[in-house]
């Protein structure tokens, strides 16, 4: 079987489309398995903070999601300049928003449990501050792909902002981190994952599989609108929608 | 120009850019103005007492800095690109990201230079000692370089788009975040005394030779895409 043949956007599109009720289906299951396991069948154990911890269930897994998803938004870009593919521009195009959302969620739900466990809204914790700027970046690829009114020009200059964006993350993850470079190593010891309980950890995996199931679900159905916006003049297009020219 | 070589074309750049530069004064000293008077709004608003102008300063000149040389980036390509000898530099056989390093530098030297020469004039209206003016103006002669090599990819991917001038602040700003860190950082060190400020003028050095190699790559990889 021939991958390639998918990076059409003529041959992907059908194919997108029958595979998104799966995604679909698959991100409710396992969302309200995710969140019945990490609501009602896990212990209650930081008991200073209540109850009020569960919403890590949502806000780790939005807040792991908004940075694998800038990583795949590069990838698709940079295959875009490589391949000069024009159904790579478009999934980077398409996973913009979805980011961005997963950053907003990461940060709406760090704000309640600063509320809850520091008793302030808004703390500038080093890792909710690289989640505002990261949000920041995502909402500059998207002003930057909508500015631009030629698609030609605009993927390519949003695809080469978001490269330049990833060779900057680091430096500003590790600029806010460690605003005084002579003594960061100790705040990184504090978050292990090994300190997190087996049943926790479980529930947290299969919210981050339904959010990844979900990214997939959304992020299609927006690739096939960009496809039909972008290829509107096509043959194809007018054919699938039944009118002018065949 | 053709039968030059790179570092003759580099200079043949700077000069024109240089005399340029000198034949329209007022455009040079708008963001020096901009710098003064942003950091002397801030005695006014919050009040001028000594110590806490003495801790906010250092951040204050920073973010000033950054928001001058952010003004400034406007002047790096547009007159170039509307009167077209930006396309002539396009095809021109020396490399394109070696011209943008010449162009960036004759930025720097009208904008960035004349604002760090300018920096103490403006740490005194924060109280701040000798020693920390030194620091300061190394800080932001390590750091401001960076400012205009970063923002000049921003400017290259804005050119001739409709409202360039706040898309390019939001694309830029966040990306100036590490200098504006440890720029301040190195300042508010030597004011407080309670650390060296060597670790954070490496740190800015180390960033100014990072984008002194791959930011000229960029923003020529960036120049080719909006000229087509």
């Amino acid at each position: 079987m021939n991958w390639f043949r998918y990076a059409s956007p003529v041959e992907f599109y059908p194919l997108a489309g029958r595979m998104v009720p799966w995604f679909a289906v698959a991100a409710a299951l396992s969302t309200v398995v995710g969140l019945y396991w990490g609501f009602f069948q896990t212990p209650d154990i930081l008991s200073q903070q209540k109850e009020y911890y569960r919403i890590i269930f949502v806000h780790v897994p939005a807040a792991w999601m908004s940075m694998w998803l800038y990583l795949v938004l590069v990838g698709w870009a940079v295959l875009g300049l490589i391949y000069n593919t024009r159904l790579s521009f478009m999934m980077a195009a398409a996973v913009a928003p979805t980011g961005a959302l997963f950053t907003g969620i990461a940060l709406l739900t760090g704000v309640l449990w600063g509320k809850t466990s520091w008793g302030t809204w808004w703390d500038w914790d080093p890792r909710l501050t690289s989640e505002l700027i990261l949000f920041f970046i995502y909402a500059g690829y998207m002003a930057l792909q909508s500015a631009i009114e030629d698609s030609y020009r605009a993927d390519r200059a949003s695809a080469l902002l978001a490269i330049v964006g990833l060779f900057c993350i680091p430096l500003i993850y590790w600029s806010i981190n460690c605003p005084d470079p002579t003594q960061c190593a100790a705040l990184h010891a504090r978050s292990s994952m090994s300190a997190i309980e087996t049943n926790i950890l479980a529930a947290m995996w299969t919210m981050v599989f339904a959010f990844w199931m979900y990214s997939f679900a959304v992020i299609f159905v927006r690739v096939r609108n960009i496809i039909l916006e972008r290829e509107r003049n096509s043959t194809w297009v007018s054919r699938l929608i039944g009118g002018g020219p065949s | 120009m053709s039968t030059s070589s790179s570092p003759q074309a580099i200079l043949v750049l700077l000069r024109r850019d240089l005399t340029l530069a000198f034949r329209h004064r007022s455009e040079m000293f708008t963001p020096l103005f901009f710098f003064i008077l942003v950091t002397a709004l801030f005695p006014m608003s919050i009040g001028a007492e000594q110590s806490l102008l003495q801790s906010i300063g250092p951040g204050v000149i920073w973010v000033a800095a950054l928001l001058a040389a952010l003004l400034s980036l406007e002047s790096l390509l547009r007159s170039d690109y509307e009167d077209g000898s930006l396309e002539q530099m396009l095809l021109t056989p020396q490399p394109l990201s070696l011209l943008v390093l010449g162009k960036v530098l004759a930025h720097w030297l009208r904008t960035g230079l004349p604002l760090v020469l300018l920096a103490p004039l403006v740490g005194f209206q924060y109280y701040l000692a000798g020693d920390t003016l030194v620091t300061m103006m190394l800080a932001l002669l390590l750091g401001t370089p960076v400012l205009s090599l970063l923002g000049a990819i921003g400017a290259a991917l804005t050119l001739g788009v409709r409202g360039g001038g706040m898309l390019l602040s939001l694309l830029i700003l966040p990306l100036y975040i590490p200098i504006l860190v440890y720029g301040a950082g190195a300042v508010a060190a030597s004011a407080t005394q309670t650390l060296p400020a060597q670790p954070f003028l490496l740190l800015l050095g180390a960033f100014l030779i990072l984008a002194m190699v791959l930011t000229p790559v960029a923003t020529a990889a960036a120049l080719r895409i909006s000229l087509g």
